[in-house]
């Protein structure tokens, strides 16, 4: 490897070392990674928007009948001649059970992560922090499956129809972004500067008037980050959402009717489309939505962090 | 540290390729032995795929298992996705076998003329209600008024004070296909609660109280009870005559005629072995004992 005849500008001076080389090779390959991420993420939004927008520009559907039509069925055709994609009942839910799970959940992980940063520290972390843990690891199948096996029923038994709709994914979903939120929550929490907790106490203010005037409006922007970090997780949740909320294409008018979400249409039609085809093309639409909006919780996510570091 | 780490990551990617390339040598080992093995040329080995109905898989599987346990040199991959999946791939030519439960005329964006139909077993589907709906027999247009929502409530039709909830299966579904078609008279069902595999459906009108649906003969247990309609019991015999008319083929398509290993597959399926023994046991009817014949529009002769 080495045993090669010495040219002479290559004398040992003149030739990069070891270090340098591996200098080289390193800065290369994690590049090589930024740039495979980068060509990763634009090849997908390539794909989802050519295929998404074909539902208009190739089957003639109406982008106004989209956003604002209420019934679903694009193999068949309107009188005129376009696909009917009213897909306001999936968006309605999908924002519907997102909003109120971000709702649901938000007081429960705030509380949790005041208890494990303010009040005992020692106690609330030694639970907390496994608990947390745990209910991360769970896949989405098997909250999906408790939810059918349980939340369900006991709606069924209890409220009134068939169990089905808005109100078990709501539960089902606040149960799933509940360790995102507290665990982020905590984060923001704990990052309120000691010297404010400190100047208030000397001020004269309770613990309790500590908490509300000082820390909670200190973390309000990392709070609202974790609220809405959860509201894109729960946005995207497909397969425990489709378990429990029924599938029905029909506008939502109660929490315990069936209704449906982007993502459950999604899942549950794939298979039965053909790649191309005016079916197919919708389905893709959708995704295009899906992505749109997890592309609006992630830019608001930002604005929130630079608006903070003012 | 440095050296070290270099000479681990080295050794991982060597024991990576190693053991890839043992894997890759130990099938090809193992099916040039089985092609030895025993078989005379004629017979055909090698590497298939077939894809589509949910519906069909468990007895393309089931077969190609027993297939494979005869002739050690094939190799049959089962994969399901949904009889649009299956059509569209046959037709694109990017699998061997494409498995459908509608005729490949019934489904849009698909060329029927370039793709060869082998009818291998028929399905028979039927409502199931809730066991405590007190409702055993329908005629067919009350089935209809009950999946267009005219009828809301199992007492109308003489049954228990209860709410009708009507389960669907997905958009694109064989089995929905076949229900609206035959079962409801080509008319829309309403808009409603949407499941995408029979096993859920199953699950769902067993627990919830006024549920209906509708599901393959082969998916019926005492958990569910499966309605007659217009008198007739939802059986075998009845299917056969043409009495109970919501039916379905099962379609294995190839691209072109099929040859090699998929035709081998296809007449395996078709043999009387598999015909009279496996199919009933897994709840198919078989091709062969049908005393009508049905074509993609619907239109029955009889041929026994």
């Amino acid at each position: 490897m080495m045993a090669k005849l010495v040219k002479e500008t290559e004398h040992p001076l003149f030739r990069r070392s070891r270090k340098q080389h591996t200098e080289r090779i390193g800065r290369g390959l994690t590049f090589a990674a930024v740039l495979m991420t980068a060509l990763l993420t634009a090849a997908i939004f390539f794909l989802v928007f050519t295929k998404g927008i074909s539902t208009f520009t190739v089957n003639g559907g109406s982008v106004k009948q989209f956003f604002t039509g209420t019934s679903w069925n694009p193999g068949r055709q309107t009188g005129s001649g376009q696909p009917i994609i009213g897909a306001l009942p999936f968006l309605a839910g999908s924002l519907a059970v997102t909003g109120l799970s971000a709702i649901l959940c938000t007081p429960i992980a705030v509380g949790a992560a005041l208890f494990m940063s303010e009040i005992s520290p020692k106690s609330g972390r030694t639970i907390l922090q496994p608990v947390i843990e745990l209910l991360v690891g769970i896949p989405s199948v098997v909250y999906g499956f408790i939810g059918l096996s349980v939340v369900v029923p006991l709606l069924r038994d209890h409220v009134s129809g068939s169990g089905f709709g808005i109100a078990a994914g709501t539960i089902v979903l606040s149960v799933m972004i509940l360790p995102t939120v507290t665990s982020l929550a905590f984060d923001a929490i704990q990052s309120v500067p000691r010297q404010l907790r400190e100047a208030s106490l000397a001020l004269g203010s309770t613990r309790w008037q500590m908490i509300c005037k000082v820390i909670l409006a200190t973390a309000k922007p990392g709070l609202l980050m974790a609220v809405i970090f959860g509201m894109a997780r729960a946005f995207g949740e497909a397969l425990a959402v489709q378990m429990v909320i029924g599938n029905a294409a029909v506008l939502p008018h109660s929490l315990f009717e069936p209704a449906s979400t982007l993502t459950s249409i999604l899942t549950m039609g794939m298979g039965y489309t053909v790649l191309g085809t005016a079916e197919n093309n919708a389905l893709w639409s959708l995704a295009l939505v899906l992505l749109l909006m997890s592309l609006v919780f992630t830019l608001s996510v930002r604005w929130i962090g630079r608006r903070k570091r003012r | 540290m440095k050296k070290r780490n270099r000479l681990s990551f080295a050794a991982a990617i060597l024991l990576c390729a190693g053991l890839s390339a043992a894997c890759s040598s130990s099938k090809a080992e193992q099916s040039e032995g089985g092609a030895d093995a025993k078989e005379p040329a004629a017979e055909a080995s090698g590497n298939i795929t077939a894809v589509g109905s949910s519906a069909l898989q468990p007895l393309v599987e089931a077969a190609a298992q027993q297939y494979s346990a005869d002739h050690p040199g094939a190799v049959i991959n089962v994969q399901g996705g949904g009889s649009g999946t299956g059509l569209s791939k046959i037709s694109e030519g990017a699998v061997d076998i494409g498995n459908s439960d509608i005729f490949a005329e019934e489904k849009d964006g698909i060329d029927a003329s370039k793709i060869v139909d082998h009818k291998v077993a028929v399905v028979g589907m039927g409502p199931v209600v809730h066991p405590d709906t007190g409702v055993e027999d329908v005629t067919s247009e009350e089935l209809i008024d009950i999946f267009t929502g005219k009828l809301t409530n199992w007492k109308e039709l003489g049954g228990a004070d209860q709410e009708i909830s009507v389960i669907n299966r997905a958009q694109g579904s064989g089995t929905r296909a076949t229900f609206e078609a035959f079962g409801l008279d080509g008319n829309e069902p309403m808009d409603a609660q949407e499941q995408d595999s029979s096993g859920t459906v199953r699950k769902i009108v067993s627990e919830t109280p006024g549920a209906i649906s509708y599901l393959a003969f082969s998916y019926f247990d005492d958990s569910v009870t499966a309605l007659k309609v217009n008198g007739v019991s939802p059986t075998k015999e009845e299917v056969e005559t043409n009495n109970w008319e919501i039916w379905a083929y099962q379609h294995m398509y190839t691209n072109g005629e099929a040859d090699g290993l998929a035709k081998e597959l296809i007449d395996y399926i078709l043999s009387d072995d598999v015909q009279d023994t496996l199919l009933p046991e897994m709840g198919y009817l078989p091709v062969t004992g049908m005393e009508v014949e049905r074509d993609a529009e619907g239109t029955i002769e009889k041929t026994k």
